[in-house]
């Protein structure tokens, strides 16, 4: 089973709500000082099920990440889980894009790599939570797609995906190649290990240039964008909290209740 | 030329989904602010004695597909179809709810009409120079917004539930019907779907809840969430958690409040012991009204909280348990 996982770097979304900064001039995110970036969550859930199936099928497991400042300790995370190889994307020309240039990108640098099983991405990015580079990825592929799974089984020449509903999951039977989301019902992503940790520290990543994907920056990064960003603001808060006390815990939740009944709240 | 706005209809549990009815609602709007033409697709079998809901919500025009092959979602039947109704319709807007069809849908539709969607949008706008369209969504897992622009027609976007609201259904407006044959051929069809497991949700769901108690790392364990779940039912609510609350086994993923949970508009939101990380208030800041009980004064949630109480929620919830009892006798 050859695989690929697409996984992008990103300011930890865990990282204090009060740390988060935007240069409205330049309409980007300032990254916070003292909190490094962090594989994007959902995109190390899709690399724990591209290893379950490694566990369970054997196989192969090749990592994209696409950027600029990509920290070797931080994309080098798959390979300490388990991954077998790192493709980097790492050129100015590659950034700032949006859905569009971001999946035509990761698409081309697959078509490389050539020989593939299952692709899998996270449902969407921690930052511009936008989810559709894998839909992206496999309309340029021609390939079928599955999103937002939170079980991957490997077949006979198709996969098995669970996919969640408003209202549960249905189960998908995919056949291969195919393009997979992963989403959090998965379950935590397993912990590199020493050995895992050692193994990635000797591997160098590829790196691939535009030319070496064979496009046109034109079509790539900030240039390729079919959306522009308007603006990027944080959201005034208007609501000033009302803090509600008593001479003991009990006596503020009664006045609680009662302030709730008199906002019309109950 | 492109023009109109078009809505894609969803189906839940045999009734028009209250999502579709609000997409009319906001679809209405940018079609008066454009004069245009505001028309709804309708795919599934069995579903055409839907239309006439469709256009007392505002349609004035809807493209029904049925066919027996429609009746479940899948991407490429769907999408199919969706080209084919695009390619009649020619509409300059298509709106989608951010529902498990429309993430799945928008997103490849775009794609194949060479264009990218703008997902989970809190407001769409027209700009009043350029007349085109100005979607805003929260970013950054809710640390930010982010407004956008298209290069091209059809500028596609999908909107999160109660972001934008319904008409009036009035029985009095008049509609048209187009029929679509959706001619799929099903040996195509690469990703089946081959079962469809409900998950059966005791009480009242999350998304459709008026009330919403969450619970998060602060509870400590799973029996606190029986003392939240008293309360909700006596709000007729429901129980929601936190990331770190699932994690922990203290509830399953589904009541997952947060970014990569649900996303939840209730007209009141109770988060007890929950410090209000951006990645939790993804999934509820767009609640009426927000309560916080916890025991740091200085955590985020009281940022973000209508009323707050500092404090213990061992002592607090009970005593407040007490008191909407007698309050709601």
């Amino acid at each position: 089973m050859d695989m690929i996982v697409c996984c992008k770097q990103v300011l930890d979304p865990e990282a204090p709500p009060a740390s988060f900064k935007i240069d409205s001039a330049t309409n980007k995110v300032v990254p916070p000082q003292g909190v490094p970036p962090v594989i994007s969550p959902f995109d190390e859930q899709a690399i724990e099920a591209a290893l379950r199936i490694k566990d369970a099928k054997g196989g192969k497991i090749t990592v994209i990440s696409l950027g600029i400042n990509l920290l070797r300790d931080v994309v080098k995370k798959p390979l300490s889980m388990g991954a077998d190889e790192l493709v980097l994307l790492e050129d100015p020309a590659y950034v700032d894009g949006d859905a569009w240039s971001t999946a035509f990108a990761l698409a081309m640098a697959i078509k490389k790599i050539g020989k593939f099983d299952l692709i899998f991405c996270g449902r969407q990015a921690a930052d511009w939570d936008s989810g559709q580079v894998g839909s992206g990825i496999a309309e340029i592929l021609g390939l079928p797609s599955v999103t937002i799974a939170k079980k991957v089984e490997a077949l006979d020449g198709k996969a098995r995906v669970e996919r969640i509903t408003t209202d549960g999951y249905e189960v998908v039977e995919v056949a291969l190649p195919a393009v997979i989301t992963v989403s959090n019902e998965l379950g935590a992503a397993r912990y590199p290990t020493i050995k895992g940790i050692m193994g990635a520290k000797r591997k160098e990543p590829l790196i691939w240039k535009p030319a070496d994907i064979g496009v046109d920056v034109a079509k790539l990064g900030a240039a390729g964008r079919r959306t522009k960003l308007a603006k990027l603001f944080q959201p005034v808060k208007e609501a000033k909290c009302e803090i509600i006390t008593g001479e003991t815990p009990e006596e503020a939740a009664v006045k609680l209740a009662l302030k709730l009944r008199e906002a019309k709240t109950l | 030329m492109s023009s109109g706005i078009l809505i894609f209809s969803e189906i839940l549990e045999g009734k028009l989904a209250s999502v579709t009815t609000e997409l009319l609602g906001c679809g209405r709007k940018l079609a008066t602010e454009l004069n245009q033409g505001l028309s709804a697709v309708l795919i599934g079998n069995g579903i055409n004695s839907f239309v006439p809901q469709l256009v007392s919500y505002g349609a004035e025009k809807v493209y029904l597909v049925e066919d027996p092959i429609m009746a479940d979602y899948q991407t490429e039947s769907y999408l199919s179809v969706m080209e084919k109704v695009i390619k009649q319709a020619d509409p300059q807007i298509i709106l989608f709810s951010q529902t498990a069809i429309g993430r799945d849908l928008a997103p490849r539709l775009a794609f194949r009409l060479g264009t990218v969607a703008t997902m989970d949008c809190v407001a769409v706008e027209i700009d009043s120079q350029t007349k085109r369209l100005l979607p805003t969504k929260p970013v950054y897992g809710g640390n930010a917004r982010a407004v956008y622009s298209y290069d091209s027609d059809p500028q596609i976007a999908t909107i999160r539930a109660k972001a934008v609201s319904a008409l009036e259904p009035d029985a009095n407006r008049k509609g048209e019907v187009i029929n679509i044959a959706a001619g799929i051929d099903a040996t195509l069809i690469r990703a089946k779907v081959v079962q469809k497991v409900k998950e059966e949700v005791q009480g009242v769901k999350l998304e459709e809840a008026p009330v919403i108690i969450s619970g998060g790392r602060g509870i400590g364990g799973p029996d606190g969430f029986k003392e939240l779940d008293v309360v909700a039912k006596m709000l007729k609510g429901a129980v929601g958690a936190s990331r770190p609350a699932c994690d922990s086994a203290w509830m399953p993923d589904t009541a997952q409040v947060g970014l990569t949970g649900k996303v939840v508009t209730p007209d009141l939101y109770i988060a007890v012991g929950i410090s209000g990380s951006s990645q939790h208030m993804a999934g509820c800041s767009g609640a009426k009204v927000i309560v916080a009980i916890n025991k740091d004064p200085e955590a985020n949630i009281f940022k973000e909280a209508r009323y707050g109480v500092v404090g213990d929620w061992k002592k607090i919830i009970p005593a407040f348990t007490q008191k909407l009892k007698e309050l709601l006798a």
